[in-house]
């Protein structure tokens, strides 16, 4: 038994976490967000990398490693918060990978994985018909919940809606058809949830980061603010709150690869305790930080409204909540 | 990442599994004095088996059992809902105590008799003016012609009254800085120098023991680890004592949520939402319990120690524990009001999970600091 990652996951983690600090820092984030666009260049150093491929078979153009190494990835650019689509074409992909025909499977994956022809799939939440990035899309997956389909890109109706999350882009999509969905849909949503809550864990992480590093530095009373317990037991909580949300992913990114059985109670577990503990933990990073982290200035914010925005999407913790109860066995 | 049990590791658990299919005790009876002949009893039968302190090196009487051996075992016994045995602070502490940095005659005197529990030791750590500052400690001892000479009072000491040992942290240099003045002796608990009185704790029983040392003896040949090191060889066996905690622990609450999801089943409550939504919260945190220990087991293997990682379990532990008691109080109403009951038991007995064996609030500053690198107040 071993929970920590392999030497090659761990190279992929550190090649990730390296490539964002110089490529994507938060003044590019900022940069990114104020504009609303993505960057091309780190979308298309990305798609040089092979990561849109990481979770997808080598039959269709992938790297065909697992869920795991995805959730590396998806962990490492919630920690940049990187304006990219690479999340929610993954995603696509899961679904597809998890639910599609075979004939589906051959015409959309090679596209999602080299990221030329991206994918997206609509959110579970309150607003049916919102899809991240969709626009440039080649494939939407659309109604999972109740009438599970894909539809061209370019046949869709896509208008663009402003989120507080400006640092990824969302629109809200109709489509009168669609070929259906006839797989494992649920599996797809469950492993879908999981990177996303690996994005989660990276952003409370960097949020926790900034605190802490704030806490060391910033002095009142003649002291480093960092040394009163008020402060320093609630950066515990946020220390407590990620390791959990990262634990609960990790595992269930595992399950989806070796115990499959495990995988259900595990997502929903990964979701319901990530989306908490993003919000969570953004948020106690904006009190310790004071004033400063209120203001525009701060790139704080940033990772506090994508971690609102991505606890509500594919399902909210209440939602996923639900789920563990039936699966836990209450009548 | 491997989450399986490889086939040594399964092969382990099997082993275990009909081990305790076959002699597990089951239920403990009523009573303070019952229970520990009963446990004792039990103790007995594992040593006799090989099965008492499994950690232990082979030479000294264990099974040198891996850290993931450790862990299948304890997870065994909590599913099997196996008693403790009685001398679990000698096995968890006061052993691994010896073993590490006692000498060759101390090893060969103490040691058998923890395993087979014919000794039963005790931990005379907390004092009533240090418990979460347990370095400010006062009990005094004194060289006085070839032994040392100790008084003063020690607080919260479970088994007490039942123990022939106590691992006693005293003050020997009083001119020292607090951490470097203190020695860590063996101190005989039958003498007439030692005092036990029993402490009443809210639930009507009384685990724990207040010690009034006045003029005990304890001979130069008991006292481990050096003068003036008592304070690391403590700290050795404060870490110990949390390591034990972590996927044993969230297999006992795992265990006790399953009883109360019966329980909620049975009176038709499984349908409420707010319930619903509870005991998923628990079930969610019990197995990131599960989960953290597990990769906190996994770090200790690879650097060795046991990291302050095991704080958080012990933090998250004793959380769930009071929310899922609390649970049962609002599911079960006046019933779990009333003295006597299991869950009322329960409920009152879980406050003190956020207090023994380090506060919850200690705890926290543990993670602050180590964890997180952030500056002492003190």
């Amino acid at each position: 038994m071993d929970f920590g990652f392999t030497d090659e996951q761990n190279a992929i983690k550190e090649t990730a976490r390296e490539m964002l600090a110089k490529r994507s820092p938060l003044s590019a984030v900022r940069e990114a967000a104020e504009s609303r666009t993505y960057p091309d260049a780190l979308w298309s150093e990305i798609r040089d990398l092979g990561w849109p491929g990481i979770a997808i078979d080598e039959a269709h153009g992938g790297q065909g490693l697992g869920l795991v190494e995805l959730v590396i990835l998806a962990e490492e650019l919630g920690y940049a918060c990187a304006p990219t689509p690479f999340l929610s074409n993954a995603i696509a992909g899961l679904m597809i990978d998890s639910a599609a025909s075979d004939a589906q499977r051959d015409r959309w994956l090679p596209g999602i994985a080299s990221g030329e022809g991206r994918g997206s799939i609509a959110g579970t939440g309150d607003e049916p018909g919102l899809v991240p990035d969709a626009e440039g899309a080649a494939v939407i997956g659309l109604d999972p919940m109740t009438e599970p389909r894909l539809v061209e890109g370019s046949a869709a109706k896509i208008e663009p809606v402003e989120l507080i999350d400006a640092t990824r882009e969302y629109a809200r999509v109709s489509a009168a058809a669609g070929e259906p969905l006839d797989g494992d849909v649920a599996r797809g949503l469950q492993v879908g949830a999981v990177a996303l809550s690996a994005e989660l864990v990276g952003l409370a992480q960097r949020a926790m980061n900034l605190a802490v590093d704030y806490a060391k530095e910033r002095q009142q009373f003649g002291r480093p603010i960092g040394a009163y317990q008020a402060v320093s037991h609630r950066c515990a909580g946020m220390l407590y709150d990620t390791e959990e949300a990262r634990s609960l992913t990790y595992y269930a990114a595992w399950c989806a690869g070796a115990e499959p059985q495990s995988l259900p109670l595990a997502a929903h577990m990964a979701k319901a305790r990530a989306s908490d503990a993003a919000w969570r933990v953004t948020n106690d990073a904006l009190q310790v930080l004071g004033g400063i982290g209120f203001t525009w200035e701060h790139d704080l914010h940033f990772l506090l409204k994508r971690a609102k925005v991505g606890s509500e999407l594919l399902g909210d913790a209440r939602m996923h909540r639900e789920q563990v109860a039936s699966l836990a066995g209450l009548a | 990442m491997d989450l399986t049990l490889t086939q040594a590791e399964e092969a382990f658990r099997d082993q275990v599994r009909s081990w305790l299919g076959e002699n597990n005790p089951g239920p403990e009876p009523e009573g303070e004095e019952a229970k520990f002949l009963f446990r004792r009893d039990w103790q007995q039968k594992m040593h006799e088996a090989g099965w008492a302190g499994i950690s232990w090196p082979k030479e000294y009487g264990g099974r040198g059992a891996s850290l993931i051996e450790q862990a299948i075992f304890s997870e065994e016994m909590a599913r099997q809902k196996a008693p403790a045995p009685a001398n679990v602070l000698g096995l968890v502490m006061g052993g691994p105590v010896v073993i590490a940095h006692g000498t060759e005659d101390q090893k060969e005197r103490f040691l058998e008799p923890i395993l087979s529990a014919a000794e039963i030791w005790c931990q005379g750590f907390s004092e009533p003016e240090s418990g979460s500052d347990l370095a400010s400690l006062k009990t005094k001892a004194v060289r006085e012609n070839g032994s040392w000479r100790v008084s003063g009072q020690k607080v919260w000491t479970t088994y007490a009254h039942e123990a022939k040992w106590c691992m006693l942290l005293a003050r020997t240099d009083t001119d020292a800085p607090k951490h470097k003045g203190l020695t860590y002796f063996i101190c005989d608990m039958e003498q007439d120098g030692v005092e036990v009185r029993p402490l009443r704790q809210i639930t009507g029983e009384a685990e724990f023991n207040e010690i009034f040392f006045e003029g005990a003896h304890v001979e130069d040949e008991n006292l481990v680890g050096g003068e003036g090191n008592g304070w690391m060889v403590a700290i050795t066996t404060l870490m110990h004592e949390r390591a034990g905690l972590g996927a044993a622990s969230a297999i006992s609450v795992r265990r006790d949520l399953d009883e109360l999801i019966e329980v909620i089943n049975e009176r038709g409550l499984g349908e409420d939402p707010v319930i619903r939504q509870r005991i998923a919260e628990l079930k969610i945190g019990v197995e990131a319990l599960r989960l953290g220990s597990l990769r906190a087991l996994t770090q200790q293997m690879k650097v060795g120690i046991p990291g302050p990682e095991g704080s958080i379990a012990k933090w998250e532990w004793a959380m769930l524990n009071q929310k899922l008691t609390e649970l049962a109080a609002d599911v079960l109403g006046p019933e779990a009001l009333r003295p006597g009951t299991e869950w009322s038991y329960r409920l009152l007995r879980s406050r003190a999970n956020s207090i023994e064996g380090g506060t919850t609030d200690v705890m926290k500053n543990i993670v602050a600091e180590r964890v997180l690198g952030l500056p002492r107040l003190r």
